[in-house]
């Protein structure tokens, strides 16, 4: 921690917050409570912030509740993810029109609004650097996400209230905020209520000026790293600690799959939380008068039969299989394509199955009868 | 020329036919790519078939619809049904788990003069079907995107994944999650844009069965939301009560 750097500021210097990047021309996106949850949407002040709510979540349940104080951030995460604004469920990618007996192909331009994160949990901050790598990382670049993420403003916020399906801390993704961001904030409600702004870029230290602070004390720092030591200490899910590559390639025909598969609903919940899974398809639409024609990319899932369709018909068509490859590939597959395993440990597939199928309970299983397999044949 | 566009109605409620009234301004566009030849519930303008496409709402329930439905066939160089009804028998397929000469012995004072069939059944039991349209009733944007693509010659974009996919899409909070309202969106077709959960209120199954519907997983989930072995077959017994994963799921064997 640079502490040298680091600054305290009072809860209502939130709205300053805000207030300074929303003149910068920043389009500023935060947590919010709609519907009985906390979501990610446009925020015009720090009133909207989840004040003094938090959120219980157990395998396929999420429930908010008031907190005995005024914090924040005072939760773990929700069912979005910062995915649907750099990777939005749908988008077009270019349309055509039929013009003197040819086609005239317009390509959409790139999305030119700049975004601010307000509120990216460690976690995020990993899931956003994984998504990096898929879509800007390689030979080919998206130019849609790179045009939305290029100049986002990242407000990262050290997480000091893990749910019970969090697991960051065995991804090694948290809850310390380690991935690049602008400003990180850690709240702290020991005492007076206050937060610890760590600086991460030079705009964040330019916004960060506009607000009032006094710079941070030795007790301050302190207290704000026991903040996220604290969360370590009460995470009580855990990513089982084996070669999850290793596990995952030797269980190809593991009688596990079979089990989950009889839970699994293939509703395509899980995927579509997750801030890294980034599966897409393309489709094509066209007028009724079939002048005017776009393509169109739509968030998908590996839990759709379409999305396996080729030639003869779908290639994963029971959900044992589809189910399988979605793990395979997030825990063992993703690291030989990107270096780095797909999940995060921010639990939103646990929370967010209607049934409540646990990914850390589903490897355990699987790394538990591998055991047995191997001391059976040793 | 244009293609010509036949509706036919079956045993139904006409909701279907309203929804292809309902296009307003994209009923011009409608009209003005296909020649509407012959549509009761619009005009009693009618031209001869045979006609290039036909849309037919509802089930058959009668001798004389099992009879006309051929007809309609032969006349018809496309086929698309549209609805719960014409595609899974609609709610009056519950017919088909009780007796029906009972009821037109309860509810007709001359039962004698009342020709019905046993069942009520889906359109593609009777003739072969180019394409169905889910709902109760079907989507309008479904139905354009359909009618489009059959006239430029495509594959329309009907997704038979869950509603959950267009409740995610949407950023739709998840209702079972997020409120312990029991759902029937984990196994229901998409098509309706996640129209009740947006009103915080559970799906209703409107569109039918989705691809690969696992009910024996989400029965215990709504028995564990407080639902009763009656409301979990109730819930699957309505506009699609007579497709085979809810009429399974309803315990209608």
């Amino acid at each position: 921690m640079e502490s040298e750097r680091s600054v305290v500021i009072a809860p209502e210097a939130l709205d300053d917050l805000i207030g300074a990047l929303r003149r910068r021309g920043f389009r500023v996106l935060g947590p919010t409570v709609r519907d009985g949850a906390i979501v990610y949407d446009e925020l015009d002040s720090a009133s909207e912030l989840p004040i003094g709510v938090t959120d219980r979540q157990e395998p396929g349940s999420y429930r908010l509740e008031e907190r005995d104080d005024e914090a924040r951030f005072g939760y773990a995460v929700g069912p979005h993810s910062w995915k649907r604004f750099l990777f939005p469920p749908r988008i077009t990618l270019w349309r055509a029109k039929a013009e003197n007996g040819g086609r005239k192909i317009e390509e959409e331009p790139p999305n030119e609004t700049q975004l601010a994160f307000i509120g990216v949990r460690s976690c995020e901050l990993s899931a956003i650097a994984i998504q990096d790598r898929v879509f800007i990382g390689g030979k080919f670049v998206d130019r849609d996400y790179a045009a939305r993420r290029d100049g986002a403003f990242l407000l990262a916020v050290n997480c000091g209230e893990p749910g019970a399906n969090c697991f960051c801390a065995s991804m090694d993704a948290g809850p310390r905020v380690r991935d690049p961001y602008d400003l990180a904030l850690t709240e702290m409600l020991d005492g007076e209520h206050r937060f610890l702004v760590e600086v991460g870029s030079e705009r964040g230290a330019d916004v960060l000026a506009e607000l009032p602070s006094v710079p941070a004390s030795q007790s301050d720092v302190a207290s704000a790293l026991a903040v996220t030591n604290d969360a370590a200490a009460r995470m009580t899910k855990a990513m089982p600690q084996v070669d999850l590559h290793a596990l995952l390639a030797g269980s190809l025909e593991h009688p596990r799959w079979d089990d989950v598969a009889s839970r699994c609903l293939s509703c395509t919940n899980c995927t579509l939380v997750c801030p890294t899974c980034f599966c897409s398809s393309v489709e094509d639409t066209s007028d009724l008068a079939g002048v005017e024609t776009a393509r169109e990319r739509v968030w998908d899932s590996c839990f759709s039969l379409d999305y396996s369709y080729i030639h003869g018909g779908s290639i994963r068509a029971s959900s044992r299989s589809r189910y399988r490859q979605w793990l395979t590939h997030k825990l063992g597959t993703w690291v030989d394509q990107f270096g780095t395993a797909g999940c995060v440990g921010c639990g939103r597939c646990i929370t967010w199955c209607p049934v409540g199928i646990d990914i850390t309970e589903e490897v355990a299983a699987l790394s538990k009868q591998e055991e047995k397999s191997h001391a059976a044949t040793a | 020329m244009k293609p010509t566009l036949a509706v036919w109605k079956f045993a139904s409620c006409d909701g279907c036919q309203l929804t292809i009234l309902d296009l307003e301004d994209d009923l011009l566009a409608l009209t003005g790519a296909i020649e509407i030849s012959d549509f009761r519930e619009a005009t009693s303008a009618v031209v001869e078939g045979p006609y290039d496409l036909s849309l037919v709402e509802g089930s058959i329930t009668t001798p004389h619809d099992a009879e006309r439905i051929q007809e309609i066939r032969r006349n018809s160089k496309a086929l698309i049904t549209i609805g719960a009804c014409a595609t899974s028998g609609g709610i009056q397929a519950l017919r088909n788990f009780a007796d029906v000469d009972e009821f037109t012995r309860v509810v007709y004072a001359s039962p004698q003069y009342i020709s019905t069939l046993a069942t009520s059944t889906p359109i593609s039991d009777h003739v072969s079907v180019d394409f169905e349209l889910r709902g109760c009733p079907i989507d309008k944007r479904q139905l354009l995107e359909l009618v489009s693509a059959f006239l430029i010659g495509r594959k329309p974009r009907i997704p038979t994944t869950s509603v959950c996919t267009e409740c995610k899409r949407r950023g739709v909070v998840c209702v079972t999650v997020a409120h312990g309202t029991p759902c029937l969106g984990p196994v229901t077709q998409a098509g309706c844009g996640a129209l009740c959960p947006a009103y915080n209120r559970g799906c209703f199954g409107c569109f039918g069965p989705m691809e690969s519907p696992n009910t024996s997983s989400l029965i215990p989930l709504l028995r564990r939301l407080g639902r009763s072995d009656t409301d979990v077959e109730r819930l699957f017994s309505t506009f699609n009560a007579g497709s085979e994963p809810f009429r399974k799921a309803a315990g209608h064997g």
